[in-house]
């Protein structure tokens, strides 16, 4: 390889524009490639992140109630005139035992029941509607760390306390400290002290959720006893589909992934990624492409010294590694560039861009772009390193 | 040194076509029967397109015969394949070609050492010193680290001969070497075809136009339309 790796750099020191040329192309497409999967990485992860702060990511459920339609003899046929049912609040069976079979899965990181129901809250003459949600108030906290998005009061659920979010207290006019009457509609209803505000930022939660005792709920709601979710978190977030219909299958209970729950948002993360990959890819091949006509040019250009080398008694393999080593030269010095740029470029957005996210690089992300240019050199040159080994040395030598 | 009947090459009913199978098919060398010895220092001469240049490549392995026989060292060539053909001609052959066609990305002593580095990589010291001895030979040895483009024709083609010289070919094949070059200069290098003729006992092979240089050859081959016809010795042998 040494006789190939000198006659390519000294083949690519001598073409000095056109390898200077060459090699902005490069790294300007390997600087968008990199700039932009980082950037759209760094997006995604955001959003991920602040979707899955203030969620579980399975909610497992009781199965939905249906109609029993009593299955026909063979050969008949009838028409049914079916009343859906309504899906009432209910327990999932042996809540306990499910509870045990999701704590022993090794892929659950934490597990957590709940009872959640509709309820009003009321203060004066004010009524608003709510989601009572009665948790286990060290095993909720493992799903949703909510301890720290406290903005009065401390965390604090059962003997007649509550947290509520900010948005209610505002509503309601409530302060730490204040009493609330909370109406169930089954007959429940009870006044709870105002323990803790809380702010997740999401307002659907902040101005609907008031965090109880799972005892106290459980009253409330008329079901004693009862766990009508359970929250799951998982190790890896992007397996959560298929956990949960290991859920499903080992608990024959209803669970439902954050993928499933936000299928819009997966959608929308799904295209964005699709379109970066396209953009990668379309790049890559204008950039593979502009390889390939730069040598091809070389090789005509060279057709004569081509000849004269084997003459010398260089081989055709040798002819074939010297241009395949110009691409593969192209593409690593090319990726160089093209990846501190792409650098540059993230480290000026993380310090003067619109800060709603900080892009982090990965160094893997630069390994994967080096590599994949480098390889992409190699390829590229594969047809005019095929010319230049398949010329006949008789005739390279008289081409002038 | 060797022995001066010892064989180099030997061509036996050679022919040569060109566009083999298509209408524009054209044979160039019509059978050619020609033995060449160690020492021998032979000039090739002919009218254009006679088939010089053609003959000259097929003997250095460039371009495979279409038929006939070729033996190089005693080896016969038939059937070879592109890497013992190549690695044959970078051991026995040497080439010096009108056009000096040196390696511009190259500095001349690089360009000296191309045969040893194809065949076997980096140079060696002792490599790089032989390279050296031989453009002290061609009196070139101030100018080893210019690029071809600084050097004049003359120079280029003695840079030329020191490269064709560095593998110690048994055969030396020139086609029209001093074809450029003003009559002085052309001299000058005909006198190193000589003298390392004699110095290293290398076969000369050299296509020229100019009768003095072929009457300055032991011996002179004369191609017409593909055929040899004649093969004198010089008058006086200039050997002795
Ligand atoms: N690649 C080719 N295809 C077809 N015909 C060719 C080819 N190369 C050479 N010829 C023909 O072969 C004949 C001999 O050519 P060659 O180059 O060997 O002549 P030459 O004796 O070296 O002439 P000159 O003194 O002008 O260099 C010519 O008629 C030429 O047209
Ligand atoms: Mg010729």
């Amino acid at each position: 390889m040494w006789l190939e790796w000198t006659i390519a750099t000294k083949f690519l020191r001598e073409g000095r524009t056109q390898t200077a040329l060459i090699m902005v192309g490069i790294a300007v497409g390997v600087s968008v490639i990199v700039f932009l999967s980082a950037l759209i990485d760094g997006l995604q992860d955001n959003i991920i992140e602040r979707t899955l702060g203030t969620q579980a990511h399975i909610k497992v459920e009781a199965p939905d109630e249906v109609n029993q339609v009593v299955p026909l003899a063979g050969g008949t046929m009838q028409l049914v005139l079916e009343d859906k049912r309504a899906q009432r609040l209910r327990s999932i069976n042996n809540w306990q035992q499910v509870r045990d079979t999701l704590d022993a899965l090794p892929e659950v990181t934490a597990v957590s029941p709940l009872i959640s129901g509709p309820a009003f809250a009321r203060r004066g003459s004010t009524l608003e509607s709510v989601a009572l949600m009665g948790i286990d108030e060290v095993r909720y906290q493992k799903i949703i760390p909510i301890r720290n998005d406290m903005v009065a009061g401390q965390f604090r659920v059962g003997a007649g306390d509550a947290v509520i979010g900010s948005r209610l207290a505002w509503d309601l006019g409530l302060r730490v400290g204040d009493k609330l009457r909370l109406d169930a509609g089954q007959g429940g209803d009870s006044v709870v002290n105002v323990a803790g505000i809380f702010e997740l930022g999401v307002r659907e939660l902040d101005s609907r959720y008031v965090y109880l005792d799972m005892k106290q709920a459980q009253s409330l709601l008329g079901l004693p006893g009862a766990a009508t979710v359970i929250d799951v978190t998982v190790k890896d977030i992007f397996a959560a589909d298929t956990v949960a219909q290991r859920i499903t299958r080992l608990t024959g209970q209803k669970a439902e992934s954050w993928m499933q729950t936000n299928g819009q948002l997966m959608n929308a993360l799904k295209s964005q990624s699709l379109s970066t990959r396209m953009i990668s890819l379309f790049v890559a091949v204008s950039v593979a492409f502009g390889i390939a006509s730069v040598l091809s040019v070389s090789v005509v250009q060279r057709t004569r010294e081509i000849g004269i080398l084997r003459a010398m008694g260089a081989t055709r393999a040798q002819m074939l590694r010297v241009f395949l080593l110009q691409g593969a030269l192209f593409g690593l010095a090319g990726s160089v560039v093209g990846g501190t740029a792409g650098y540059g470029l993230v480290w000026l957005f993380n310090a003067f861009g619109p800060r709603l996210f900080q892009i982090p690089v990965s160094p893997l992300l630069l390994l994967a772009a080096t590599i994949l240019a480098t390889v992409t050199g190699v390829i590229s040159a594969a047809i005019p390193a095929r010319r230049a080994a398949r010329l006949d040395p008789v005739v390279a030598i008289r081409h002038v | 040194m060797s022995e001066p009947s010892q064989e180099v090459l030997r061509l036996q009913g050679l022919r040569k076509s060109y566009n083999v199978g298509m209408p524009t098919e054209v044979e160039v060398l019509h059978g050619i029967d020609l033995r060449l010895a160690r020492n021998d220092f032979t000039a090739l001469v002919g009218a254009s397109g006679s088939g010089k240049s053609t003959l000259l490549n097929v003997i250095g392995l460039l371009d495979p015969p279409t038929a006939g026989e070729l033996y190089l060292l005693g080896e016969p060539t038939r059937g070879m394949d592109d890497a013992s053909r190549t690695a044959l001609r970078g051991g026995a052959i040497g080439f010096v070609f009108q056009f000096h066609h040196l390696i511009q990305a190259f500095t001349a002593l690089e360009n000296v050492l191309m045969p040893l580095m194809a065949a076997r990589g980096k140079p060696r010291r002792e490599d790089i010193d032989t390279a050296q001895a031989l453009m002290a030979e061609v009196g070139l040895d101030k100018l080893a680290d210019r690029k071809p483009d600084q050097l004049s024709g003359g120079q280029q083609q003695r840079v030329a001969i020191a490269r064709a010289l560095i593998t110690r070919p048994a055969l030396l094949l020139a086609d029209e070497p001093t074809g450029n070059l003003d009559s002085r200069t052309a001299a000058d290098v005909f006198a190193l075809f000589r003298r390392f003729n004699r110095k290293f006992g290398c076969a000369v092979l050299l296509v020229t136009h100019d009768s003095r240089l072929s009457d300055a050859c032991d011996r002179t081959l004369t191609l017409a339309d593909g055929l040899i016809v004649s093969d004198q010795a010089a008058r006086q042998s200039a050997g002795s």
